[in-house]
């Protein structure tokens, strides 16, 4: 049952193959089976095995919907009521949540039935999933490598097929790098298009939670649960939600892809230009014209996305001083001394460098210099991209610079790791919805393509890879010994 | 452009974050080069740029003035480091 897709999954349920039941047992003892990736930071057994139960007979009422009784697995930074929520960090390890995110009560409301919650790098600050507090997430594909991050729980558990379908956030790259590095596909969509509410901030204008799954038809399945306006959330868009399923099967005769110089040039090694010129090949088959594009300030979307989200997150971060809930140092002798050691003996020193680096640029003489700079930057990124799509339907890129690295091998440069999220960050900085899809293998290590599309173009998006998918078997690939 | 120890141990004061001694050195380092990084920044023109906070520039949505919450206080108290008669309890703060 594994080895299926969610919507081959939803369509067993029906014709009454399996029973939810017998789908959640197998997952959970999948998931001890192959604990080792360490993919998980809770499993909630028992309540997943409830919701089957509850499940099974909705769908024997005739009444269900399309995720009801499809196993699906919580990043560890969606609040989930009365289950332990750490977002990776040592913080919030004895942290029960009190309430559930938006997203968690829209899967619950769906019948979905959650089998736990995924590792992630702390505070969703990585890119390699080695900052979790709970140690490094394995990539499937070579337990020796890293599965990125931050969501690598996530894009590890759905490559190992730990679960069908997985929720993650992209802060700067944090679904569709860890997604290209595991085989998988991940969506991140339009800033304000899925609700924030309970999903842990670490930079408040970037973050978008999305969808991590096998393929584009599974994520256009769980996006319309997810996408929707909130008014728990106050940047949370408010337009109405298409049928993400309605425009999978449209030809893309005609459609032109934009590739931009920028991406292409002397930064990109030979296998991975080579990978992606033969996936974008594949779309001039389709009947898709290609043009090359230019977006000149592509180049200052690190140093601009490195100032905005350290300061944001040093703001969100300062919620967190062992007075309501969290960690709380022993013996404090002062209020000072308990936000002090507090936060010194909970946080890692990832999480601990953005702070600093955050406090430092919005700090009495600095603001102007660093973060409204970076912010009149990230309005120039935002301006390239819309000139861009103005010409072109959708622009195509590489995710990361190479495959997945060995764990360990970038933890001393920090900025070494940031370098590598160059493809992923300014499509945050600007805003924009974008996917990754598998396209191809280096050394037997998966490769992924990133399609960048209009504001609200989701819809677009999944169509995009979808077509692809049909006439390729990339995301059919299962790593070695999870077959 | 590069931070001293001096610098980082300010930074943190500011966050209120404690940092181990043995570390102040590499944070320095790392500070710096990120600072490095930044300064390719000032290599553009940005004079009649207006800074950009929301993709969307979306403003602020605003609601009627009516109470939208629940009274949560157990529940939130419950996972409290230390409550006391429905308060947080931290160090004495007044004399």
């Amino acid at each position: 049952m594994h080895t299926k897709t969610l919507t081959e999954l939803a369509q067993g349920l029906r014709s009454g193959k399996f029973s939810s039941l017998e789908l959640t047992h197998a997952f959970l003892a999948r998931i001890k089976q192959h604990q080792y990736l360490n993919a998980y930071i809770t499993v909630t057994e028992e309540q997943a095995l409830q919701s089957a139960k509850a499940a099974d007979q909705r769908l024997a009422s005739g009444n269900a919907e399309l995720l009801t009784g499809i196993p699906i697995a919580q990043k560890d930074i969606f609040c989930t009521l009365d289950v332990k929520t750490t977002c990776g960090s040592k913080m919030l390890d004895n942290f029960t949540a009190p309430y559930n995110a938006t997203v968690v009560e829209k899967f619950n409301q769906a019948g979905a039935v959650m089998l736990g919650k995924l590792n992630m790098d702390e505070f969703a600050m990585g890119s390699s999933n080695e900052t979790s507090y709970y140690g490094a997430v394995k990539n499937p594909w070579n337990i020796n490598t890293v599965p990125g991050g931050s969501s690598g729980g996530s894009a590890a558990a759905v490559a190992a097929r730990l679960t069908v379908c997985a929720t993650g956030t992209d802060t700067g790259g944090s679904i569709r790098q860890p997604a290209a590095l595991c085989g998988i596909t991940g969506l991140k969509p339009t800033y304000g298009r899925v609700s924030r509410y309970g999903m842990i901030a670490y930079a408040s204008s970037l973050d978008q939670g999305g969808p991590m799954t096998q393929n584009a038809a599974d994520a256009a399945i769980m996006l319309q649960t997810m996408a929707g306006f909130d008014e728990k959330d106050s940047t949370s868009v408010d337009l109405p939600v298409p049928d993400y399923r309605a425009g999978l099967n449209n030809s893309l005769a005609g459609l032109k892809i934009g590739l931009p110089k920028e991406f292409f040039g002397d930064g990109l090694n030979n296998d991975m230009a080579a990978t992606l010129e033969i996936a974008i090949n594949e779309y001039k088959k389709l009947g898709a014209e290609v043009k090359e594009i230019s977006m000149p300030n592509l180049k200052l979307a690190i140093p601009a996305y490195y100032v905005i989200a350290p300061a944001e997150c040093s703001a969100n971060l300062s919620r967190f001083d062992g007075v309501r809930y969290g960690y709380r140092c022993k013996n404090p002798v002062d209020l000072a001394d308990l936000y002090t050691r507090s936060r010194g003996e909970a946080f890692g020193k990832e999480v601990k460098r953005r702070i600093l680096m955050g406090t430092y640029a919005l700090s009495t003489g600095y603001y102007d210099a660093y973060y409204l700079k970076a912010q009149k930057i990230r309005r120039l990124i935002s301006e390239d991209f819309k000139k861009a799509l103005a010409d072109v339907d959708v622009i195509m890129g590489p995710v990361t610079p190479t495959t997945a690295f060995g764990i360990g091998e970038k933890m001393d440069d920090p900025i070494e790791m940031y370098l590598s999220d160059i493809y992923t960050i300014a499509i945050n900085l600007a805003g924009l919805p974008a996917i990754s899809i598998p396209a191809g293998f280096i050394r037997d290590m998966p490769v992924g393509l990133q399609i960048i599309g209009n504001y609200f173009a989701e819809d677009r998006l999944l169509n995009v890879a979808h077509q692809y998918q049909k006439v390729t078997n990339w995301h059919h690939h299962t790593p070695k010994g999870f077959e | 452009m590069s931070l001293t120890a001096d610098d980082v141990k300010k930074i943190a004061h500011l966050a209120r974050l404690g940092i181990d001694s043995q570390d102040i050195d590499s944070y320095a380092k790392d500070l710096s080069g990120m600072l490095d990084l930044m300064t390719q920044m000032s290599e553009l023109d940005t004079n009649n740029v207006e800074p950009m906070a929301h993709p969307m520039d979306q403003a602020q949505r605003l609601r009627t003035d009516v109470v939208t919450e629940h009274n949560n206080r157990e529940k939130f108290q419950s996972i409290a480091p230390q409550v006391e008669a429905g308060l947080y309890l931290v160090p004495k703060v007044i004399e």
